[in-house]
């Protein structure tokens, strides 16, 4: 069906960017509208994702060209899920910029960049046409390069020149692949590229291109061994810029895999063996990375790559259940990923910083706050009822079905590390009494209480949706269940595009 | 004219990851550069090549009857050298700032020790 109002959550994050462009420097005004623009997006965002859930996949032809001539934008079920968790999170990390972010770096333009990398996601999510997907990743990289050195520390430009180079490298190695599909089929959108790829009689160069792809969303993904640069650049920015990157960024990539080697590269049992292979690795080198770190930032980076192996995972077995453990942990882990930075960000500002060696005594200070972060880390070691138990049954079902027994120890270790982890910094940042009580900086106590709201708010939100998620997963698991049948057979995706 | 094409966007490709494995910052620079127009050339090259066929439906036809060139290869080109002019540009600045604050080309000085492991 065409519907023109796909691209709204896209717009209203552009003009919320170039209203505060116009209001350069009034940094009070940019946070009104940065938060009202945040707000409306999300509203928009549930829109769409009632039309599509209730009705059918909606189409849009930009400037009216037909499909496949014209770039398409298509919400199918899958996109606008990831739209609305995307816009929820922006509303979170918007709000907790608010106070969170300092005022020198919102003078030189942070709302305006972060609503930018926001369209940008959004935008990548929407998109219809392989090319236009590549542009929407550098609408991302530029904007992220920006927040990742907005502030200029020694430390932030040194981890931005890692990924600065690493990212460019990915998004060439996409385009190459881009360039050999086009080669290969003349055609850029991703539902003609569906039809026309499955009428080559030459596999090797349809794997050829994969391995481009696979590289250039492994990059930005951070999987085994592409991602090096992720643990020596995140956590370098402030907490609210690090929340943007680990919540949405490597999940761009994850989806970005998910709709490339479903939907345009037919499946085959090569790219799924290395793809098996290389989601154990990730799980594995995540574990290896996150035992001895000693900063929660550091921490939180590894865990980010050690549960990428996890929804990589679900989509290289290739079954309706894995899909279905993929995709629910991909929706649990963008709101569980960006609320991690925001409590780490919260706790730097309680203890003036985020190694252990400082931290301690949260629970007897802040009992309340506490109770809130411990729903978090329980959503993420994954304690039933809460959002991450559910994806984990469908992955370990899926693994053992399929024999996979490597990604099964690995899910398991994976599993156990983080529950270890977790139980780690809750004893040393909560229950351990600080070394030099009289040392600390709490720069969270002496705040006005209207903007402690602001710190503890987003993290409440994203927490209560973590806790919605688990409770009502009855939904959640109808919403992927859909979504896995629309990945497993692509037919109405490409009918509804190409009519 | 295509196999003067695929030489040089073999010779591109080659330089460029050889001068992103060096350590200094200005060849990563130089590299990635490299790199991005090997892929232009590459797109490029795989849009069919044509000389001298515009791609213009004639009056008395509906269709294109004769091969014809594919005008869309050079918009998506387009796109790329834009889109890779303002990330170099970023890029050297980037560079820049670095090198001012570490008086040295070298990636490995990129390591300024943290307080843990």
């Amino acid at each position: 069906m065409i519907d023109n109002h796909i691209l709204a959550t896209v717009l209203i994050q552009l003009f919320t960017a170039i209203l505060q462009l116009v209001f350069w420097q009034k940094t009070l005004t940019q946070r009104i509208l940065s938060v009202l623009g945040s707000t409306l997006a999300v509203c928009f965002s549930i829109e769409l994702f009632s039309k599509v859930f209730t009705g059918e996949t909606l189409v849009m032809n930009a400037a009216g060209w037909q499909a496949p001539f014209g770039i398409v934008f298509v919400a199918d079920l899958f996109s606008s899920t990831l739209v609305v968790l995307t816009s929820l999170a922006g509303l979170a990390i918007s709000l907790f910029s608010c106070v969170g972010i300092s005022k020198p770096r919102l003078d030189y333009g942070y709302f305006p960049v972060f609503h930018f990398l926001i369209m940008g996601l959004t935008g990548a999510f929407l998109t219809g046409d392989i090319f236009n997907l590549y542009v929407w990743f550098e609408v991302i990289i530029i904007a992220s390069f920006v927040l990742m050195t907005l502030g200029g520390r020694k430390t932030q430009l040194e981890g931005s020149v890692k990924y600065m180079a690493l990212n460019i490298l990915a998004s060439t190695f996409f385009l190459t692949g881009i360039a050999l599909l086009y080669g290969l089929t003349g055609t850029l959108n991703m539902a003609d590229l569906a039809v026309k790829i499955r009428e080559i009689d030459n596999p090797y160069l349809i794997e050829f291109a994969a391995i481009f792809f696979l590289l250039g969303f492994g990059t930005k993904s951070a999987i085994f061994p592409l991602y090096y640069w992720l643990p020596s650049s995140y956590h370098t920015p402030p907490s609210a810029v690090a929340a943007t990157f680990g919540g949405l960024l490597t999940k761009v990539g994850v989806y970005a895999m998910f709709r490339v080697f479903t939907l345009i590269i037919p499946p085959s049992q090569f790219m799924q063996n290395i793809l098996l292979f290389l989601a154990a690795l990730t799980v594995l080198t995540g574990i290896f990375g996150m035992v001895n770190k000693r900063n929660i930032r550091k921490l939180f980076s590894y865990l980010i790559i050690c549960h990428i192996g996890f929804m990589i995972g679900g989509l290289a077995l290739f079954t309706k259940t894995a899909f279905l453990g993929g995709i629910t942990y991909l929706i649990h882990d963008i709101i569980v990923k960006t609320n991690l930075f925001l409590v780490a960000g919260l706790m730097s500002f309680m203890r003036g910083s985020a190694n252990y060696d400082n931290l301690g005594g949260l629970y007897k200070d802040y009992p309340k706050i506490s109770l809130i972060i411990a729903v978090v880390l329980f959503s993420l070691v994954g304690v039933p009822p809460l959002s991450g138990f559910w994806p984990k049954i469908y992955l370990f079902g899926a693994s053992l079905d399929a024999n996979a027994y490597l990604f099964f120890c690995a899910l398991i270790l994976g599993s156990f590390f983080t529950l270890s982890v977790v139980i780690k910094l809750w004893s040393e940042a909560f229950w351990k009494e600080p070394k030099n009580r009289e040392k600390l900086v709490d720069k969270f106590t002496v705040l006005p209480s209207k903007k402690k709201v602001f710190l503890i708010l987003p993290i409440g939100l994203l927490a209560g949706i973590s806790l919605m998620i688990g409770l009502n997963i009855e939904f959640v698991i109808q919403v992927a269940d859909r979504i896995s049948d629309e990945l497993l057979d692509s037919s109405s995706y490409i009918q509804t595009v190409l009519k | 004219m295509e196999l003067v094409l695929v030489v040089l966007i073999g010779i591109l490709y080659a330089t460029g990851i050889f001068l992103i494995l060096r350590r200094s910052m200005v060849k990563l620079l130089l590299g990635i550069a490299l790199l991005g127009n090997g892929t232009n050339i590459l797109i490029f090259l795989l849009g069919n090549i044509v000389k001298g066929s515009p791609p213009i439906i004639g009056e008395n036809v509906n269709i294109l009857r004769e091969i014809y060139a594919d005008p869309v290869p050079q918009a998506l080109i387009l796109t790329a050298i834009v889109i890779s002019f303002g990330l170099t540009a970023f890029a050297i600045v980037l560079l820049h700032r670095v090198y001012a604050f570490l008086d040295s080309d070298d990636l490995d000085d990129l390591n300024t020790p943290d307080e843990d492991i």
